[in-house]
């Protein structure tokens, strides 16, 4: 047991991987030598070599189609998107071949593989270092997306995510890689796909977030705490599957909930939950559903009073709480 | 259009095929266009929705996919591609259950439209419908083959209207920079639907634009078998011998219109439509058959009639074959559990 960053849990992942199969490759912008712009893949290049830690040209449509294409002859690519941002080119080979391939030849190919994007603001990253994408690939069926929120969770999930027969879109915030760091397992794990973790128990609020905003959560429900309310704090941990059970349950306890995502609001995934929340617990609920996101505006500006207007905060989320705490 | 203009013949693959093969890839031809033609019968009756065609791309197909090794290369083709998937081991049974959208489609359990053809066995990789998305595909398989030591070579195949997609340039230049195993096969018939190439690029040409991405480059006539076969041979081994990708682009002729949704009438004179039936690749073939005393007219008559006699059973048996469930629409959109 050590103390790890998310970015130490994240390579340990990928090396315990790559050391379990050597069918396992990297391929992305600046993977190799430089160990990517985060550092995720540091040390890789020079272990296991130019075969398996691969330099791509630039172009994020090419890293995914040749993911795709190297999975389907025994490869198992782990592929990186330098930025979230920078996905849509790939957008087509994600969305209409890596996600259908299983369904369109009915389940005669599939295609494992892994793709790992840094997302998220509050870094001073602008309108294209700041975006949050898990709505639009949490819409498509065949794709699984995970976003952790802490070192323990990376870890085990990208294991799982690599372990995965499907497509695994998996998003790294930003602002999470080196935020805290906290006891990681030194030996292999997986954390599963599709189960939501409850990171704190309470009574009278419950609170949906995953990535960064389940530290914004937890914030809140510590401030609310000292102020006489119980708050619920649950990590979806992955959009797709979404675990419905375990935020039902919650919502059917607390009578009262919101969902904090830094997407902006609208058709951002926590309208798909707010939804759910409605067709199955509207009996239980005795208050309107909330949500806590960024404003409908492109996307974060750079200038950082702008920035942190749109960002979620603990301020925002306490806030959002009390409300709800009043009916 | 002047089609004499666009289309300046590569000589060098001037090469004999010997007689029980050429006969075999006429016979692979002529199944293709019968079953080809007996689709858009079946569209025309109402029982299938949409045809899209391979006749006048017959010879291009047969010869690059006998250029194989069926079950070991692999091969991502596109919506044309009837002749390489029959080449490879498809059925004309099984392309009639894709057109009638049938339970038991090999492709895809009838969810994809038909032509887009998929098999495991075969080494056919799965594709979707918009164009060049499987070309980096294929490469990809390619770089598989090359980090996991494996000798097959990865060919694709597209039209020329697919060379302005950036997935065939990014592809093309990943190959080229790693010297990967691919064959890249364009089906030039001069049509992107209705746009013709000097409407796709200011350098129409791929034998030239090809060395410029690290790759070889052959234009040949697509519609001459020996030509094309001795082109794709010259590509496949030079892929299997790891020296690196080849372009070959075809010159090959539409007969049909795009798809059964098209008209081509609208944009291609009648006096262009009679000409290029000249270049029919079957009847190319079938006087080279002839003129070598292979068979005689009447025995190529008698090979043709006996083909679809075979064709219309195997129309029978498949228009007879069960649809789907339509909760079968549910299944298979990730692993599931054993049952």
């Amino acid at each position: 047991m050590s103390q790890l960053n998310m970015v130490e849990a994240l390579r340990q992942a990928l090396d315990q991987e790559m050391e379990r199969d050597k069918r396992i490759v990297i391929m992305g912008e600046d993977v190799g030598a430089k160990g990517g712009v985060f550092l995720v893949t540091d040390g890789l290049y020079k272990k296991y070599g130019d075969q398996r830690v691969i330099d791509t040209p630039l172009a994020e449509s090419l890293i995914v189609g040749l993911a795709i294409g190297a999975s389907i002859n025994g490869l198992i690519p782990i592929a990186e998107i330098q930025f979230a941002d920078f996905i849509y080119p790939a957008f087509d080979q994600i969305v209409n071949e890596a996600a259908k391939i299983r369904y369109r030849s009915n389940n005669a190919f599939h295609c494992p593989i892994v793709i790992r994007a840094p997302f998220g603001g509050g870094v001073h990253g602008g309108l294209y270092h700041s975006q949050s994408v898990e709505s639009f690939f949490g819409h498509v069926p065949g794709l699984k997306v995970v976003v952790p929120s802490n070192p323990y969770d990376a870890k085990g999930l990208l294991a799982a995510s690599i372990r995965d027969p499907d497509p695994v879109i998996f998003l790294e915030h930003k602002k999470l890689y080196r935020l805290l760091r906290e006891e990681v397992p030194e030996e292999s794990y997986t954390v599963p796909i599709g189960k939501a973790n409850i990171v704190r128990d309470g009574d009278d609020v419950s609170l949906i977030a995953w990535g960064l905003m389940v530290r914004y959560a937890l914030e809140a429900a510590d401030k609310a705490q000292a102020n006489g309310i119980s708050v619920e704090v649950i990590d979806v941990r992955t959009i797709s599957p979404l675990d419905k059970a375990t935020i039902l349950d919650s919502v059917r306890k607390t009578g009262k909930v919101a969902i904090v995502y830094e997407d902006n609001l609208t058709g951002g995934f926590g309208a798909e939950i707010a939804a759910i929340i409605s067709e199955h617990c509207f009996e239980y609920l005795d208050a309107p559903i909330k949500r806590i996101a960024g404003p409908d505006i492109p996307a974060m500006p750079f200038n950082h009073i702008q920035e942190n207007f749109y960002m979620p905060n603990t301020d925002k989320v306490y806030a959002i709480i009390e409300e709800l705490a009043k009916y | 259009m002047n089609i004499e203009g666009l289309r300046t013949v590569e000589e060098t693959f001037e090469q004999a095929m010997p007689p029980d093969l050429l006969l075999h890839a006429f016979k692979l031809m002529v199944t293709a266009r019968e079953t080809d033609k007996l689709c858009w019968m079946l569209q025309r009756q109402g029982k299938a929705s949409f045809v899209i065609s391979c006749q006048g791309h017959e010879a291009t197909q047969v010869g690059c996919a006998l250029a194989l090794q069926p079950g070991k290369d692999i091969v991502a083709p596109y919506y044309r591609d009837l002749g390489v998937a029959l080449t490879l081991g498809f059925t004309p049974y099984e392309h009639f259950l894709s057109v009638l959208a049938k339970r038991d489609d090999p492709t895809s359990a009838a969810r994809q439209m038909p032509s887009h053809f998929s098999s495991p066995n075969m080494r056919i990789i799965t594709g979707s419908s918009p164009v060049a998305t499987q070309v980096p595909h294929a490469v990809g398989a390619a770089l598989a083959a090359k980090i996991l030591n494996k000798t097959e070579v990865c060919m694709t195949f597209c039209g020329e209207g697919a060379t302005s997609e950036g997935y065939f340039m990014e592809a093309l230049n990943f190959a080229g920079l790693y010297k990967l195993g691919v064959v890249f096969v364009i089906e030039n018939n001069g049509y992107a639907i209705s746009v013709p190439y000097n409407k796709q690029s200011a350098l129409p040409n791929w034998e030239v634009k090809a060395r410029s991405f690290g790759a070889e480059g052959i234009r040949i006539d697509g519609c001459d078998i020996e030509k094309i076969y001795a082109a794709a041979t010259a590509a496949v081994e030079r892929a299997r011998q790891a020296q690196g990708p080849t372009v070959i682009e075809a010159l090959v002729e539409r007969f049909t219109s795009h798809s059964s949704d098209d008209d081509q009438r609208k944009y291609r004179s009648q006096a262009e439509l009679e000409c290029i039936q000249k270049r029919d690749p079957i009847d190319i073939t079938r006087r080279k058959i002839i003129e070598r005393k292979i068979l005689s007219e009447k025995e190529i008559d008698q090979l043709i009639d006996d083909i679809h006699k075979t064709l219309m059973d195997d129309l029978e048996k498949a228009e007879a074959a069960p649809d789907p469930e339509p909760e079968y629409a549910l299944k298979w959109v990730v692993e599931e559990p054993v049952e």
